[in-house]
């Protein structure tokens, strides 16, 4: 019997210090940025708010400034790190955009404790990665929440602040149902509290969160705007379902609905708050294989079955909806908004160039825009 | 944060007592069963997940 609950103990720890290490390998694999030649400075979110410094989402804030002044700009990529194209898209900012006027803020990572887990019990992917000439870059997976490791437990019912709503327990770790924050909450509530003090003390016009959605909810393929926001959004959109080869809607913030970026960030500071939703069908409660090729190609029969029937709020066909498709929408919206802001608001203006456009991203593919870190100056690599 | 630190300490208690139960165990159905629900605790007290 000693013999048997040894060798049993042994297997045991053998699957513990796999699944172990292979946890520990996720959590802390190396994401590197190369700062293009816009980025004038890397600041950290812990400059604007003390009480996140030193913690895991003391974030980098990427800032380019142009020649000539005007107004300032906020990329909140990764406030759902699951999400990829709105990480994919704030990078190639990052990487690329050079700025001739104004000012712009790039966030990779706006929960990077949220990169460094995956769905609990949901079997993602640890990581993926995308095909460059270089030989690819891989990214954490991430999840929709904070890690629990960094802020547990949930409590059974998440009162937001400082409304009192009450929303669902697991909602307290998302970003996204957190805003605008408050000094002394939880990791996510001071993460909230410190972005929306950048977005004061940076006095920023535009903030713009980058995600994507299931094909099962009805908020997708658009954007989604505070009622300061509406008229930019509407107009943006009409552009761009017009001239770059793919519809994109509006939605109204709904003001009951709190904790979401678009509704708290416009209610509490000066800046026009909107969110940027792509088609993910790796999302899908519906989907197959919960794999790294769903995750990049978008392809799945049985979502392409649930839109026969008539079940989805997103066209998909055989094609799927590939991680180009989707960095690219979020890169042509982004430039649209900011062409059409800067035209009605010349001396507000952000001006910005290097970034490639919707049928660009699709041509060439997401990591033509990554920088080789191999190739880069050590000294000059980030790291998220 | 000292909820947090009673949520380890809860943590530790049962992986204490799933130990026990596995060592008093006869049967290796139960054994294996014991060190299964096991595993999740020690990784949450070594916060590997």
């Amino acid at each position: 019997m000693a013999l048997r609950k040894v060798l049993i103990a042994a297997l045991g720890t053998a699957l513990a210090v796999f699944s172990g290490f292979s946890f520990y390998r996720s959590r802390h694999l190396g994401e590197p940025v190369v700062p293009g030649p816009g980025v004038a400075r890397v600041a950290k979110l812990g400059d604007y708010f003390p009480g996140i410094r030193g913690s895991i989402n003391d974030l980098n804030v990427y800032v380019l400034e142009g020649q000539e002044p005007g107004g300032a700009v906020l990329i909140l990529g990764g406030t759902h790190p699951e999400e990829p194209a709105g990480r994919l898209t704030a990078w190639i900012l990052a990487e690329n955009a050079v700025l001739a006027k104004g000012r712009l803020f790039i966030v990779l990572s706006a929960n990077r404790s949220a990169t460094t887990v995956t769905r609990l019990g949901g079997a993602y992917p640890p990581d993926f990665t995308i095909p460059t000439a270089w030989g690819g870059q891989k990214f954490r997976m991430g999840d929709r929440w904070s890690n629990p490791l960094d802020q547990w437990p949930d409590p059974e019912v998440y009162i937001h602040y400082p409304t009192r709503q009450q929303l669902a327990y697991m909602d307290i770790r998302n970003l996204n149902r957190a805003f605008p924050g408050r000094p002394n909450g939880t990791l996510t509530e001071k993460t909230c509290f410190a972005i929306t003090e950048l977005i004061r003390k940076e006095k920023i016009d535009i903030e713009i969160d980058l995600h994507e959605a299931e094909l099962q909810y009805p908020v997708i393929s658009t954007i989604v705007a505070h009622q300061k926001g509406q008229d930019l959004a509407a107009m943006a959109s009409m552009i761009i379902s017009s001239n770059e080869g793919f519809p994109i809607g509006v939605e109204s913030s709904p003001p009951a609905l709190r904790g979401l970026s678009h509704r708290e960030i416009g209610d509490h500071t000066d800046a026009v708050s909107l969110l940027l939703e792509a088609p993910e069908p790796f999302l899908d409660a519906t989907r197959g294989r919960t794999n790294r090729e769903l995750l990049l190609t978008g392809k799945d029969e049985f979502i392409v079955r649930a839109g026969k029937r008539g079940l989805l709020f997103e066209k998909i066909d055989e094609k799927g909806w590939p991680i180009d498709v989707r960095v690219g929408r979020h890169t042509t919206t982004i430039l649209q908004i900011l062409e059409t802001w800067s035209e009605d608001r010349p001396a507000r203006a952000v001006v910005v160039s290097g970034v490639p456009k919707y049928a660009e991203v699709i041509k060439n593919g997401t990591g033509a825009y990554l920088k080789n870190p191999k190739a880069a100056d050590p000294a000059k690599i980030i790291y998220e | 944060m000292v909820v947090t630190i009673l949520y380890y300490l809860l943590t530790a208690y049962i992986a204490v007592v799933l130990i026990g139960n596995f060592i008093r165990s006869k049967k290796w159905q139960e054994e294996a069963l014991y060190i299964v629900v096991l595993i999740p605790f020690l990784l949450r007290l070594l916060r590997l997940k």
